[in-house]
């Protein structure tokens, strides 16, 4: 777990056929002083085993949400909701293939989709079998208020998937990686608070969700 | 020089099957696609090679990455799989352009911008180092917790460590092929952008607005960190770091206040669906008023606009209007928000002040999100107007050309092009290319140039793509984050005239970061009257007959000089002032007819 990441030379920049050195930031914190080859090499090993969870993860977690977003068309769903599905639905495919390519990049394991009953339970925010059930029944205003407050409760599990990333020593600071969980952070806080004003202002369902 | 490929769709096929077929007919239908008639549609792919369509923009020279931003694996190919040697923004001063990279950054000297030359190339492993340059002051953003003080790329392994360096680098580049570290600015969110701000009082300092958006570090890491709910007392969320660097010691650089714009903000009211979906906006909460939940806890870019002491925040969920006369203590003025908008990314503001563009990075930038099926008020420009301290929204813009699924693609970076008399401004939009965009009409924004390659790759996508479009004295400077440097020229067209590029070309600027808009000054020109009359006559704002005289009325002036050409141009303007008032566009002809007087009074 404590691996150094990108054995790349500090000290040795090159440019244009001229060679310069540059002694960087603190060339001697770093111990790095020897001249080195002078090509950029490609990292070996960039990760540590939370950002490997925490991509496999992920794609189950997303898929869970493009299966919910599927169901906005046929289930009566507000036209809102339906906006609010199909860009969840564009968003989250594209980032399971973004999340596919990052882990096939390293030649590590790409969680099947639709092999994923017996780890979803497991992931932050997912909803229960009994909760996406209940989503499927439902039609019209009920289905767009299950819809919000299940999507709300998902998106809440991926911050906090996000959150357990950066708090595992070395997690999250592959700068792809880094970037992606970030986005992913920042993207749904934000659609997480338009959506709590859209469920805000639905009518106050006949009776109480169970 | 293969690229590293890997071609399973499996997962995509897999997820297509699940919901591509289900899509609500009826509102797609109602919102707008990208066009799949456009020049840039089917472009073939390559690193070096991708074929190119252009319109009204010529490529004036392309400086690849050096070798060490260029990651080999074990048998040689490239590797271009990620974000660690991607290029990020721009800077520029006098004639050097600096380049930021989530590895360092270069500087070049472009005096020939046909043949740019490579000065330095830093190596310091910095995410996602965008740069700004003041003085001899280079300032660099770091954000994620693998940054390290020492720049090294090994990453830190403990959760508090005296090694990390989230926050903002400073070198002195008084020496441009060897930069030295001078500061650093540790801040509890580390920067993923950052904005100079000018002390209007104190020429000695300069301020910078931190911006970050990744999780709190621990307060045993740097103090005063403090990751609660940003309505917290000492939340770390919920605010805009101010740093003052003293310029004559930036050692002493440090964060001075945590501006606390966001708490006690009313939410907006909830939207209507898109299309035509409008903004609501309401007054900041009165003092006393109940505290509804705080929207967004971070801003993500702010542009700051010191000439008219506004800024604009592109924050989460909101586009934020501050007013930063005391740049110490930024005030929240107004704010929009927009159900099309997913992430608010950055602003630009018309010269005038009166108009802000301010754009969506849906999908972050890494996902390819202009597809023929990637409706066009997502992931696009939204105008907005300013008046009385009020946003009020107008059309949005985006790219109009459909994309590949192997191209990433949002509204990213730009500035203004200062055409005189309009309100224009280039644009990167990643693998999407470089757009030229008219928005002087707010209502009805027009592509008036592009600069468009195929995809780095055919078979998959990678990061790829122009990161911002600047333009800085007479050309536009893109950052490919894969490609290297492009230099672009505006060519004449329908759309703008050579004597309207010539007039954008006569303002020259010392210093220039996009962050810190500065205000166009147009000197007294031949040419800036020639653009207004060029204007007038695309516009029929006057009569054609009178556009033709004036235009030899200038032309003979030219030839003359001292105290005749001082005649000719005072009776020009004299001829040219009482037309204005039943003209079709009285505001233009105004604008000429100062052109006219301030090139009489020119020496």
């Amino acid at each position: 777990m404590m691996r150094p990441r990108f054995p790349t030379p500090l000290s040795v920049l090159v440019m244009a056929g001229t060679l310069t050195t540059v002694a960087p930031a603190c060339a001697q914190t770093a111990g790095s002083s020897a001249a080195r080859p002078a090509t950029a090499s490609a990292p070996a090993k960039d990760y540590v085993p939370a950002d490997v969870q925490f991509m496999q993860g992920m794609i189950h977690h997303h898929q869970q949400a493009v299966v919910m977003a599927a169901m906005a068309p046929t289930h009566g769903a507000s036209e809102r909701i339906q906006l609010l599905a199909k860009k969840i639905d564009l968003s989250q495919r594209d980032e399971m293939a973004f999340m596919q390519r990052w882990l096939e990049d390293r030649g590590l394991p790409v969680p099947e989709v639709g092999a994923h009953d017996h780890v979803m339970m497991h992931m932050p925010g997912m909803l229960t079998p009994e909760q996406m059930q209940q989503l499927d029944q439902a039609r019209g205003a009920e289905f767009d208020r299950l819809f919000l407050a299940g999507m709300i409760q998902h998106h809440q599990g991926a911050l906090t998937m996000v959150k357990e990333l950066f708090a595992a020593p070395g997690g999250g600071q592959e700068p792809t990686l880094f970037d992606f969980a970030a986005g992913v952070d920042a993207d749904q806080r934000a659609e997480i608070e338009r959506m709590q004003q859209m469920l805000n202002a639905l009518p106050t369902p006949r009776s109480p969700a169970p | 020089m293969s690229l590293r490929s890997s071609g399973r769709v499996r997962m995509l096929a897999a997820i297509a099957s699940l919901a591509l077929g289900s899509v609500p007919t009826a509102l797609v239908a109602q919102l707008p696609l990208p066009t799949t008639n456009d020049p840039r549609v089917g472009l073939g792919a390559g690193l070096t090679d991708a074929e190119v369509a252009a319109k009204n923009l010529r490529l004036v020279s392309n400086s690849p990455k050096p070798d060490i931003y260029m990651p080999r694996d074990s048998a040689g190919n490239l590797d271009l799989g990620g974000l660690t040697y991607a290029n990020s923004d721009l800077a520029f001063r006098g004639n050097y352009v600096f380049q930021g990279n989530f590895s360092g950054f270069q500087i070049w000297d472009v005096s020939d911008p046909r043949k740019p030359v490579r000065k330095v190339a830093y190596l310091c492993a910095t995410g996602q180092g965008d740069p700004s340059i003041h003085g001899n002051l280079l300032f660099i953003s770091a954000e994620g917790p693998g940054n390290r003080i020492d720049c090294g790329t090994q990453g830190v392994q403990d959760t508090v460590s005296e090694e990390r360096f989230r926050g903002v680098r400073i070198f002195d580049v008084s020496d441009v092929a060897n930069p030295k570290p001078v500061g650093w600015i540790q801040s509890c969110r580390g920067s993923h952008t950052h904005t100079l701000v000018p002390d209007p009082r104190d020429s000695s300092v300069i301020y910078v607005y931190i911006s970050g958006s990744a999780g709190i570090r621990s307060g045993q890491e740097l103090e005063g960190c403090l990751d609660v709910p940003p309505d917290s007392a000492g939340s770390s969320r919920g605010r805009i770091d101010v740093a003052r660097v003293p310029l004559d010691n930036p050692a002493e650089a440090r964060v001075v206040n945590g501006a606390r714009i966001f708490p006690a903000q009313p939410r907006p009211a909830s939207h209507g669906a898109a299309p035509g979906d409008t903004t609501q906006r309401r007054r900041p909460a009165a003092a006393g008023a109940p505290r509804e939940r705080p929207g967004p806890d971070q801003c993500h870019d702010i542009t700051v606009y010191p000439a008219i002491d506004r800024a604009g925040g592109a924050c989460g969920g909101y586009g934020i209007l501050l007013d930063i006369s005391d740049p110490v203590n930024p005030r929240r003025i107004d704010f929009a928000a927009d159900t099309n908008f997913a992430f608010w990314h950055s602003a630009t503001f018309s010269n005038d002040g009166s108009k802000v563009v301010f754009t969506d990075e849906w999908g972050g930038g890494t996902q390819p999100r202009c597809r023929v099926t990637d409706p066009l008020p997502w992931g696009a420009d939204a105008i907005f107007t300013i008046a009385d301290n009020q946003l009020t929204q107008h059309a949005y813009y985006k790219l109009p050309a459909a994309q590949t699924p192997q191209e990433n693609c949002v509204a990213h970076n730009g500035s203004l092009i200062p055409i005189p008399g309009r309100d224009v401004m280039a644009q990167g939009w990643y693998q999407g290319g470089v757009s030229v965009m008219d928005f002087t009409d707010p209502n009805h924004p027009v592509e008036i140039a592009y600069f468009d390659r195929g995809p780095v790759d055919s078979t998959r996508m990678y990061i790829a793509g122009s990161w911002g479009a600047y333009w800085y004295n007479g050309y536009i400077y893109s950052s490919a984050i894969a490609r290297g440097l492009d230099i672009l020229e505006l060519t004449p067209s329908e759309f703008l005239t050579q004597n309207e590029i010539d007039a954008a070309r006569s303002v020259v600027l010392a210093e220039f970061n996009p962050q810190s808009q500065p205000r166009f000054v147009w000197p007294a020109t031949f040419s800036l009257s020639r653009a207004y009359l060029d204007q007038l006559e695309r516009g029929q704002g006057l009569a054609a007959d009178r556009i033709a005289q004036a235009r030899r009325d200038l032309d003979a002036a030219e030839r003359l000089s001292g105290a005749q050409r001082q005649q000719a141009l005072t009776r020009l303007a004299s001829t040219l002032e009482p037309l204005a008032a039943n003209a079709a566009d009285a505001a233009r002809v105004r604008l000429l007819v100062q052109s006219v007087r301030d090139l009489a009074a020119a020496r």
